[in-house]
């Protein structure tokens, strides 16, 4: 692999960027190898990433219907923060964040991650309970958060408006070590990482089918051919349900569309991420001018990656409500993105009624920000066939058996 | 937007005025079934890229609660009924049927009826 750095940029400066390595091999596929990952999206990438870092696995391929990075990682509002609920969610969570931190250096590719800090604002009474509520449990879980009272938001934000008409702010939770990353650069770092460890990324290959003898997975069936396996995880987001039916078991997850949308750029004006969840919106600004907005999801399944009206409408009045300066800035783009919603709005991390097939799905509005504790704990599960400490709780068997994560408060609403 | 057409009403109602309700026809189980019948009725859902039925209220209007058969990948709305059913209609079946011949759902709601 062609090591990035300010020297080889200066070189590469001096005659003309002609030295510039393609990032990552296109190979066509072999028939056989050990691991396959469906789905070359941030978590299929991270997943294939810890298998060869942390298990020295390299015989991987990592199958991609679309193009790297299309799905999700290329369509979320790249919002990382670890203040959730539960100590479940808050290992896992936090464990990404940190690895987000070290990122960069990792994978030899600048992610330019930026550890802003999120501000949750309270809007409501009942709102003010839920964010203390928080405070208090991310206190005793070592999560760095704090409940901060209106005058203390004004200065850490002061272009938001305290006094606002319909949903005055009442207080915060603020999380200084949360932030934002570059999503295209965290798929495109992690697939040259992988690709210079000899595994191979696979794009314009798309599932159709998944071979199995005697319940366990032998291989699968692509557009590009049969290709065999040993073990086999699916890591597809909204489209996990799907090959999973297609494996012959069922997932608890319905696909519905969240939608994000980016202003035109202006000067720096907003150095932290604001979310509101009580008129559901959210944004940052992002190193280009732009404001990054993402607002709730729609409430019934859909398969179409677009928008609707409505939602753009509602995250908007939500947002000149909390800034009043940006009633006049104009809309750049406008995107809708699947998310696979669980009932407990946790993910799944598990085995599945195939043996040797594992899914890592249901991450809903917030899989960025667990890009790699969730590629960690994937690698995990899938070397050793049993679920590491992070994974343990995210099993299909908690439905049946009752053991939720609960993050509908946390997670429910805005990321 | 979507617009769908209240069955009791008649009205042609945008989406702000109605709420979703997520899948249809799912049978509420006793306290007598077993551990995985109450399972799946809490939380197996189809979640198909093709047609779903799926109940909606029509909520700022009549309030009252009713039945569609959309195609989750394209939006196209097939057919709207009232909920005071426990299976999809065969006409509703066979309308879709005509329209999208491979939808699977015809299967899936036989699978369904043995619950």
């Amino acid at each position: 692999m062609q090591r990035y750095s300010s020297i080889r940029l200066l070189r590469e400066a001096l005659r003309g960027h002609s030295g510039w390595e393609q990032a990552w091999n296109t190979p066509d596929p072999r028939p056989q190898y050990d691991y396959i990952i469906i789905g070359a999206g941030g978590h299929g990438l991270a997943t294939a990433y810890y298998l060869g870092k942390n298990h020295a696995i390299s015989n991987v391929a990592i199958l991609e219907k679309g193009w790297l990075g299309g799905g999700n990682t290329g369509r979320n509002t790249t919002i990382i923060r670890s203040n959730y609920l539960h100590d479940e969610s808050v290992a896992i969570y936090e464990k990404s964040r940190q690895l987000y931190e070290s990122m960069s250096e990792d994978l030899n590719m600048n992610v330019m991650f930026s550890p802003r800090g999120v501000l949750t604002l309270a809007q409501n009474h009942h709102e003010v309970h839920c964010l203390m509520r928080i405070a208090g449990s991310n206190f005793r879980q070592g999560i760095d958060t704090e409940f901060i009272t209106p005058s203390r938001i004004s200065e850490i934000c002061p272009s938001i408006c305290i006094d606002g008409p319909r949903y005055p702010v009442r207080g915060a939770l603020w999380h200084p070590q949360g932030g934002t990353a570059r999503h295209d650069a965290v798929a495109w770092g992690y697939a040259r990482a992988c690709s210079a460890m000899g595994m191979h990324v696979i794009e314009d290959c798309e599932v159709t089918g998944i071979l199995q003898s005697e319940s366990r997975v032998t291989g699968v069936t692509t557009t590009r051919g049969a290709i065999h396996c040993n073990k086999l995880g699916i890591v597809a987001a909204g489209y996990t349900g799907k090959l999973a039916e297609m494996a012959g078991f069922e997932l608890p997850i319905e696909s519905v569309s969240l939608q994000a949308l980016v202003s035109e750029p202006v000067k720096p004006f907003l150095d932290v991420v604001v979310m509101a969840n009580t008129v559901h919106g959210y944004v940052s600004q992002s190193d280009k001018g732009e404001l990054v907005i993402g607002g709730g999801t729609d409430g019934y399944n859909n398969f179409s990656q677009r928008g609707s009206f409505t939602h753009i409408e509602e995250s908007i009045s939500a947002l000149v409500e909390m800034f009043p300066m940006i009633s006049r800035l104009r809309i750049l783009r406008q995107w809708g993105g699947i998310v696979d919603m669980t009932a407990d709005r946790s993910p799944i991390i598990s085995k599945t009624p195939v043996k040797n097939l594992y899914v890592d799905c249901g991450w809903g509005t917030g899989g960025f920000k667990a890009i790699p504790g969730s590629g960690w704990a994937m690698a995990e599960l899938m070397v050793n066939d049993a679920p590491g400490l992070l994974a343990a709780p995210f099993d299909l068997q908690r439905f049946s058996q009752g053991r939720f994560v609960d993050e509908r408060v946390a997670a429910g609403v805005a990321h | 937007m979507l617009r769908l057409k209240c069955p009791y009403c008649q009205l042609d109602a945008d989406e702000t005025e109605l709420s979703p309700g997520g899948e249809a026809h799912i049978r509420r189980r006793a306290v007598d079934s077993t551990d995985a019948e109450f399972t799946d009725y809490l939380f197996r859902r189809r979640n198909p890229q093709d047609v779903h039925v799926e109940r909606w209220r029509h909520s700022f209007g009549c309030g009252k609660w009713f039945i569609v058969a959309r195609c989750t990948l394209t939006q196209e709305v097939f057919a709207t009924y009232k909920a005071q059913c426990e299976h999809v209609p065969k006409s509703v079946l066979d309308a879709i049927d005509a329209r999208r011949s491979g939808s699977g759902l015809r299967k899936a709601v036989q699978g369904r009826k043995n619950q």
